[in-house]
């Protein structure tokens, strides 16, 4: 009896990975063939920057997600790493031939309109692409760790850990928007040129750039797998529902708390540094409150506890933002509202939670003999049952 | 009587006060190595108060706790889990959303730090572990079950085996069998002899037949303070306890 129940779940870890595997080709296959043959590429560019914001919701679904720490400033992250990616683009574009015409020539156009006669020290490293890209993932996760020593250690948590990070959100925007010598101000840093001599502002450019984007997100999809698929992904879901538990089971439960909060923040500057490099901007509208509930409203419309929901939810919430906006523009914070009052009401689980509830089972049936190892497995596609989700 | 500290368990002027009210005060007992220790009381005695203190989950206001001569107040949760302290919580505190079989992997003492968690491997001395304290505790056919779906008295059991996987020399249970049917509880008197070898348990419970079937030594707790203390036969008989508790 004991070696049929050690033999069993090796035979669904092989079931899950398919499910997970053909999920993630699934999408690959749409982000990187039929998206670019169907679009032209300035609805390819705006898909991308879409997709930026999927990191994020990556981010949340393992924070949320699996481990119930509910995040409403991941935008602070996301605007970070942005910054950071910007930063060295400005740095680029502002050599002393091209800004020969301000009275302080080589240093940021705003930093002249505000009088500044010298480059900032902390804009001085952004120089080296290499240390501005170490810095895209490091910054965001270093503060990150700091915010989580101080709240997790001291067993801050549910709401009103939420509450402090949208703290966090409006004294960013706040010190961006205050600081405009410094930073670019409201209007963000803006008229980027070149990446190490080459034009990001072509066609081919962006569409290079696109492809960029994709495959770090399919790689970051992989990561984030890994992650929930090792004990610490399944230690996540125990502490989120029995955090005691947890903590009487031997583990440092404020640790692993910070840990995936830093991973969080890290996987949304990396959208961030990309949303810069195809927009070729980055304001602090991207950073503050509003945008980073939009974000959480993403993870959640497509369901927080499966990583590819969350990218078709941000897909399609962006896809609907656009169009609407495009045609009724005042139509769109009520239809956001609407979305995210449905989800909470009707769908808690978002679309993966609808695609495992009425269409997996549907898709199922053909394989009723493998029907119970099958049971939740098409796992990497949107999953919801909670205990795949778990894993 | 032997120096305290060759007692597995010191507890010694244990104090705790929440708002001026004094939950537990000046509290002292021993538990020997190979004992079942049980703790009674009425409500309101303070006994899930003292396991909370023992295992950090409160803090004393006073007095010492020392388990093999190691001062437990000053530690942190996890650091008297690694001591070798197990506690089950009276509410089976088990994860619903994860099977039978991960529930008794998470509590197995390996990688119970971030990275070492990440790089936790499920090798055959885990699965062979979790297989044999599933025997143990009834719940072979149900290590893949999610933990949600087993019935009450499973529960109580699958909270047992996740202790008894990390092997602590003291295990501390707040009402084992409360809500269990006749049968259960049968076996889980059965469960709690089998698993004493080499173990201490200290043990909270209402149920007087159950008591009298496994403890070794009684404690009567009252208003924070001890009533009474020896066998279950000598503490029956005292008037003190049967006036405030038994009688009842």
């Amino acid at each position: 009896m004991t070696r049929t129940s050690q033999s069993r779940p090796r035979g669904r870890l092989f079931g899950r990975i398919d499910g997970d595997v053909a999920g993630i080709l699934l999408l690959a296959a749409l982000l990187i063939v039929v998206l670019p043959l169907g679009l032209d590429i300035f609805r390819l560019n705006m898909v991308g920057k879409y997709l930026t914001y999927a990191f994020v919701a990556l981010g949340l679904v393992l924070c949320w997600g699996s481990a119930g720490i509910l995040s409403l400033g991941q935008g602070i992250f996301f605007g970070i790493g942005g910054y950071c990616m910007a930063m060295f683009l400005k740095l680029e574009a502002s050599s002393p031939e091209a800004t020969k015409i301000q009275s302080t020539p080589g240093i940021p156009d705003f930093m002249d309109w505000n009088q500044l006669k010298a480059l900032p020290w902390f804009w001085e490293p952004f120089h080296s692409l290499t240390f501005a890209t170490v810095a895209v993932v490091a910054v965001p996760a270093l503060l990150a760790f700091i915010v989580g020593l101080a709240m997790f250690k001291r067993r801050v948590g549910g709401v009103y850990f939420a509450i402090i990070t949208q703290a966090f959100a409006a004294i960013l925007t706040i010190l961006i928007v205050g600081q405009q010598g410094y930073t670019g101000g409201i209007n963000g840093i803006t008229d980027l040129r070149t990446l190490k001599g080459w034009d990001i502002r072509t066609d081919e450019a962006k569409l290079v750039l696109y492809f960029v984007n994709a495959a770090l997100l399919i790689g970051c999809i992989l990561l984030c797998l890994y992650v929930r698929r090792s004990k610490l992904g399944r230690i996540l879901v125990a502490l989120r529902d029995k955090e005691d538990r947890v903590r009487f089971s031997g583990y440092d439960v404020a640790n692993f708390k910070i840990f995936v909060f830093c991973f969080a923040a890290a996987l949304s500057a990396v959208g961030g540094a990309m949303f810069t490099l195809q927009v070729g901007f980055m304001s602090p509208s991207f950073v503050g409150i509003v945008p980073s509930i939009e974000m959480v409203i993403y993870c959640a419309v497509g369901g927080r506890l499966s990583l590819l929901g969350a990218v078709y939810g941000t897909l399609l919430v962006n896809w609907a933002k656009t169009m609407l906006s495009e045609s009724f523009p005042e139509l769109w914070l009520f239809a956001m509202g609407a979305l995210f009052i449905g989800v909470v009401m009707v769908f808690p689980n978002g679309l993966a939670g609808l695609y495992q509830q009425f269409i997996a089972p549907r898709l199922r049936r053909p394989v009723a003999g493998r029907a119970d190892a099958a049971a939740g497995v098409d796992a990497g596609a949107p999953i919801i049952p909670p205990h795949t989700a778990a894993d | 009587m032997a120096n305290p500290t060759d007692y597995l368990l010191a507890v010694e002027g244990l104090t705790v006060s929440f708002d001026g009210f004094k939950a537990v005060n000046d509290l002292s007992f021993y538990v020997d190595s190979n004992e079942i220790h049980v703790i009674i009381g009425p409500n309101g005695a303070g006994k899930t108060t003292v396991l909370d203190l023992i295992c950090g989950r409160t803090r004393a206001s006073g007095g010492s706790i020392k388990f093999r001569n190691k001062e437990l107040t000053a530690m942190k949760e996890h650091q008297i889990v690694k001591a070798g302290v197990g506690r089950k919580f009276q509410n089976p505190s088990i994860y619903d959303d994860l099977t039978v079989f991960e529930n008794l992997e998470i509590s197995y003492p390996r990688g119970r730090t971030v990275f070492g968690a990440l790089a936790f491997k499920r090798d055959a001395a885990v699965r062979e572990r979790v297989a044999e304290i599933a025997e143990m505790i009834f719940l072979a056919d149900h290590l893949d079950q999610r933990a949600e779906y087993l019935s009450h008295g499973q529960k109580q059991w699958l909270e047992i085996g996740m202790l008894l996987i990390q092997d602590p020399e003291l295990l501390m249970l707040d009402e084992p069998v409360a809500g269990m049917s006749v049968n259960e509880r049968k076996k889980t008197a059965e469960l709690l002899n089998k698993i004493i070898q080499n173990r201490s348990v200290l043990v909270i419970e209402h149920d007087m037949k159950f008591v009298e079937d496994i403890a070794h030594r009684v404690t009567v707790l009252h208003q924070g303070k001890i009533l009474s203390e020896g066998s279950m036969e000598r503490v029956k008989n005292d008037p003190k306890v049967v006036e405030v508790y038994l009688g009842h």
